[in-house]
């Protein structure tokens, strides 16, 4: 089957695309884990708890996506720990994109009203049962909005994974690139790769924000 | 070279002048290249505020795509696209032109933000008193819509300076650049060197950021 340019390059591309899906929903994955560990984390009574957690908010806001992943693929071999370039790339994207996630979760949680929490005392609710029945349920609806733009802030930097020799999307438009020399054609798909991701992420985010806030007339909907 | 020892104090110190002498390029970066994003967002905020409907969506698309790629490819579409046609940049030029188109969307979106924040009345007094919309845009509009916003394109401003590391991917030698390229993989000891970077990035940030949230305050204050 042969396809008339430039859509025979998309075969090869989409060999890429789906390292880059992987990438982006693994570290989706592991950034929203880490967004309300470190967001609750800093809500925490207990000092250290909250030091930790702003420590690591600091560190992975303060400094560039590319320069972390450069030193955890350069510097973790030196201790030992043998490093392949896709668990990396998910551990930095989660990481980077978890910093940035938890000051929304914390924002989030800090925004329901007081009267809520104020309700959940009186009426006996343990912490633990006020943070999880109580509060997280109702922030979790303006969580969206902005978890939308990290998410499809994680997606756009899995590119940088390419610069780590993962064969995702970006490092597959290079080999290609040198391979066939069309250059624009490549990128031009590429570029509307990534962006046919970001609005799917955007889609199902305003999706999940629109059903979540069914019946509700809180929560930052407009 | 001795495996043994994780970090050598005396080779930190070694590589540190010519790391501060990149972060030069980085700092030059950042600010030319929020220099282009303040007049693009501008022209992207105004285009996205057109009458003219073909005009006004052509500008909400060019924003959504800029946001919803990767600067990184980006970089690569302008260094390696544009010379086919005829155009060519040195890679620094290109860097700073991609950097730049990248921030103007989002800051087209900051002040789109600040020009909705100002209150409705402004524009009616304007046509009240005869001026022109161009008029009206530029001398009262403006004035008013850009200083609220301050503290978000601050925030752009320190996100872009964090992206300046992409620059390096084409071969601007920049901060990362010259910790990998020049200076790590000729000595193959990268743990000082890509640290180092981290700190200075950190360091950066964390004051910059302090500085951002001052100006907050102080914009609290005035309102």
């Amino acid at each position: 089957m042969a396809l008339s340019p430039p859509f025979d390059l998309v075969p090869p591309l989409y060999q890429g695309l789906l390292i880059t899906l992987q990438l982006t929903a693994g570290g989706i994955v592991l950034a929203t884990a880490l967004a309300f560990l470190a967001g609750l984390g800093k809500l925490s009574h207990h000092r250290p708890v909250r030091w930790l957690s702003a420590t690591y908010v600091e560190i992975f806001r303060g400094t560039s996506a590319l320069v972390q992943l450069f030193w955890f693929y350069f510097v973790l071999p030196h201790f030992g720990v043998h490093v392949e370039a896709m668990p990396v790339g998910i551990l930095v994207l989660g990481l980077n994109a978890g910093a940035y996630g938890a000051e929304v979760v914390r924002g989030s949680v800090n925004a329901v009203a007081k009267g809520q929490r104020e309700a959940a005392v009186s009426l006996g609710f343990s912490p633990r049962q006020t943070l999880w029945r109580i509060l997280v349920p109702q922030a979790v609806v303006s969580m969206l909005p902005p978890m939308s733009n990290i998410y499809i802030e994680l997606l756009k930097n899995s590119a940088l994974v390419s610069l780590v020799t993962l064969s995702e999307l970006t490092f597959t438009a290079m080999t290609l690139r040198a391979d066939t020399l069309r250059t624009g054609a490549i990128f031009s798909i590429v570029l509307l790769m990534y962006f046919g991701c970001s609005q799917v992420i955007s889609l199902g985010m305003r999706g999940l924000e629109a059903r979540l806030s069914r019946g509700r007339d809180l929560g930052g909907i407009r | 070279m001795d495996g043994e020892t994780l970090w050598d104090w005396g080779y930190a110190l070694e590589v540190l002048p010519q790391l501060l002498q990149a972060m030069r390029i980085t700092l030059m970066a950042t600010v030319c290249g929020m220099g282009l994003a303040l007049v693009g967002g501008l022209f992207l905020a105004i285009l996205r505020r057109s009458r003219i409907p073909a005009l006004s969506r052509a500008g909400f698309w060019i924003i959504e795509f800029i946001r919803g790629t990767p600067l990184l490819i980006q970089l690569y579409f302008y260094f390696y696209v544009l010379p086919d046609f005829g155009i060519r940049f040195s890679p620094f030029a290109t860097g700073l032109f991609g950097l730049g188109l990248h921030y103007s969307a989002y800051m087209a979106e900051v002040y789109r933000a600040g020009i909705d924040s100002v209150p409705k009345g402004q524009w009616e007094a304007a046509v009240a008193l005869n001026f022109s919309r161009r008029r009206t845009f530029f001398t009262l509009i403006l004035p008013q819509a850009v200083p609220p916003v301050i503290p978000a394109a601050g925030n752009y401003l320190v996100a872009m300076f964090k992206d300046t590391p992409l620059l390096s991917a084409i071969t601007v030698a920049e901060l990362l650049y010259t910790a990998k390229d020049d200076i790590g993989s000729q000595t193959f000891r990268y743990i000082e060197p890509m640290t180092l970077v981290g700190v200075l990035f950190l360091a950066v940030s964390l004051i910059s950021a302090r500085g951002i949230r001052g100006l907050e305050r102080k914009m609290e204050l005035k309102t």
